[in-house]
């Protein structure tokens, strides 16, 4: 600040910017003087088998099942789409079971046993559906087919375990591995290529053929 | 995704104390929707505690003839029960009715009553959402509003409530059992556990206190009748219900209804149920007796008229 010569106080832009350097080099210095640390992320030690194979891992708690599988394992076979819960493109198969890899915690499968579209076959030893995707050309480019197959060797399993669906006329009958029952309970599988009358024609050929 | 620590609780009393005495601590259980959230930083919880190892995940019969959900009980699982699908079919209906095979093999029981609302705004961290931050406003009440309640909202939040089981238990008459930290435990009819938003902030969304664990909820024996979960949405699977009707029609044309999608918790007038006989406008015009719809969504009273009619018109066909 400057007191010209009228006596009047009167701020000039250098001194504005000298105080306003001054007073955030006041506010910040304490931190400076002490850092703060960060917060070391929580870590986890845990163990999942994966495709038969027992895997040690310590990961940070945030880390989903999707991401262990793909950063921390190398097994990019499984996708990730949205992130959210929305596509499928991530789906694999726990304790026998299809869920979304993405919306679910490494943490909460301790002690579980995971199958991935690297677990289903390979490609010397095709998994029934697998080759039935080939054969029927279910899929354009690719990105949902792992997620796509995961799903549909299930849904053939929950079609026999008798798991309802929304298109059974009577939910309290058998359902049948019929076109509908297949598409309806595929819709949690979304593919950009639209390859969708393909895969529901390999099913129903893995399906006849167990029947 | 914000840092946090994580456990497994083993008993019911022992969850509910972690989480009571945690700052910022929550249940994790399917996660379906917890993480999801946590992934856009609208959940920001500081320690989880998974409740998978608490065993609640059996389905059992009551003295009284009905049956005792565990708040674990996946919804695949409790959609294919016998017994349900049997004696409680508007429950199986609902369930299957509801987003993915992959999601409902996840889904809980007590996480799905516990899911919240598919408003864009609560989605969107930039918009202002009462719900999300009380005091930002309703991003909702003069824009997009197309998924929104058409009764039950107020100035503060006109947030549709998304589960479709919770309708179908609302039909039932389910109660909710708990277990709080300090090992006293409640039960909460249904038609209680879901909060209207109500005039003041923050807006009320469910009735459980902090650190109260979902342990059951229970079904009264069954009712009889043909059951019914009519859907609509924008696209025929995979979608959240624009309206829906969740009702059990008995052989002389009585019954019960509620309805999804419309109000800020499962949409149920227990007096309009009387004009069933009558049939659906005469129901509809006591059910939303004072609604009052956005232009947007002014499309789901007519809808839920007409979802309704189409049920009672598979009744009357069905009894024929
Ligand atoms: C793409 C997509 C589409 C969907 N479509 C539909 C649909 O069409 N219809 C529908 O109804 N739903 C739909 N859902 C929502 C789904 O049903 C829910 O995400 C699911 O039911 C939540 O269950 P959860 O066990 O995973 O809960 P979590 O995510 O684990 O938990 C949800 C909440 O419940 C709390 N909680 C969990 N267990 C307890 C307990 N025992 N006691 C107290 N608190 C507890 C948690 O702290 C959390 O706040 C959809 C979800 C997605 C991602
Ligand atoms: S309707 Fe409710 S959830 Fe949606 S913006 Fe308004 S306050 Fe938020
Ligand atoms: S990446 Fe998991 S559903 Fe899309
Ligand atoms: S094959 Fe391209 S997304 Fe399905």
């Amino acid at each position: 600040m400057s007191v010209n010569e009228s006596g009047d106080f009167k701020l000039t832009r250098r001194a504005v910017l000298a105080a306003g350097g001054a007073s955030a080099a006041v506010t910040v210095m304490p931190a400076e003087a002490e850092p703060v640390p960060a917060p070391k992320p929580a870590t986890l030690p845990l163990s999942v088998t994966v495709n038969g194979k027992r895997r040690d891992l310590t990961l940070d708690t945030r880390t989903t099942l999707l991401d262990t599988l793909r950063e921390h394992l190398g097994l990019t076979g499984t996708k990730k789409g949205c992130d959210h819960g929305q596509c499928g493109a991530c789906t694999v198969i726990v304790n026998g079971t299809r869920i979304n890899s993405c919306l679910s915690l490494a943490a909460q499968h301790h002690g579980d046993e995971v199958t991935t579209i690297e677990g289903l076959g390979t490609p010397d030893n095709l998994h029934p559906m697998q080759a039935a995707f080939i054969k029927h050309d279910g899929y354009q480019c690719g990105y949902c087919t792992p997620g796509q197959i995961c799903s549909a060797v299930s849904v053939l399993r929950e079609i026999k375990a008798g798991v309802p669906s929304h298109v059974q006329a009577d939910i309290t009958a058998a359902p049948t591995a019929t076109n509908i029952e297949m598409r309806e309970r595929m819709s949690g599988n979304i593919c950009r290529c639209g390859a969708y009358s393909n895969i529901a024609e390999a099913m129903a050929e893995v399906a006849e053929a167990r029947a | 995704m914000k840092s946090f620590t994580y456990e497994r609780a083993k008993t019911p009393r022992d969850a509910a104390a972690a989480v009571a005495r945690t700052p910022g601590a929550k249940f994790l259980a399917g996660g379906t929707n917890l993480l999801d959230l946590m992934k856009l930083e609208i959940e920001t919880p500081t320690h989880l505690v998974d409740v998978q190892d608490l065993k609640l995940d059996r389905i059992e019969p009551t003295r009284d003839g009905g049956l005792r959900i565990g708040a674990f009980v996946t919804n695949t699982h409790l959609a294919a029960d016998e017994r349900v699908r049997r004696d409680y079919g508007v429950l199986t209906r609902a369930i299957v009715a509801g987003a993915s095979g992959q999601l409902r093999n996840k889904a809980t029981t007590a996480g799905n009553l516990l899911q919240r609302t598919r408003c864009p705004y609560f989605y969107d961290p930039n918009m202002p959402c009462n719900k999300r931050k009380p005091g930002s406003g309703c991003g909702a009440f003069g824009g997009f509003n197309r998924n929104h309640s058409v009764i039950g909202g107020s100035s503060l939040c006109i947030c549709a409530f998304p589960s479709d089981m919770a309708v179908a238990m609302r039909v039932l008459d389910a109660t909710v059992e708990t277990v709080r930290a300090d090992g006293s435990a409640r039960s909460i009819p249904i038609a209680d556990f879901h909060r209207l938003p109500g005039s003041q902030l923050p807006v009320g969304e469910f009735a459980l206190e902090p650190g109260e664990l979902i342990v059951a909820v229970t079904l009264p024996k069954p009712i009889g009748g043909r059951h019914f979960y009519q859907k609509v949405r924008d696209r025929s699977s995979y979608a959240f219900a624009l309206v829906s009707v969740a009702a059990v029609i008995q052989r002389d044309g009585t019954g019960r209804v509620a309805f999804g999608g419309v109000a800020p918790k499962p949409w149920r007038v227990e007096a309009a149920e009387a004009a069933l006989p009558q049939g659906a406008a005469a129901v509809t015009a006591a059910a939303f007796a004072g609604a009052a719809p956005r232009p947007d969504n002014a499309f789901k009273l007519p809808l839920a008229t007409r979802a309704l009619a189409s049920v009672i018109a598979q009744a009357k066909a069905e009894a024929a």
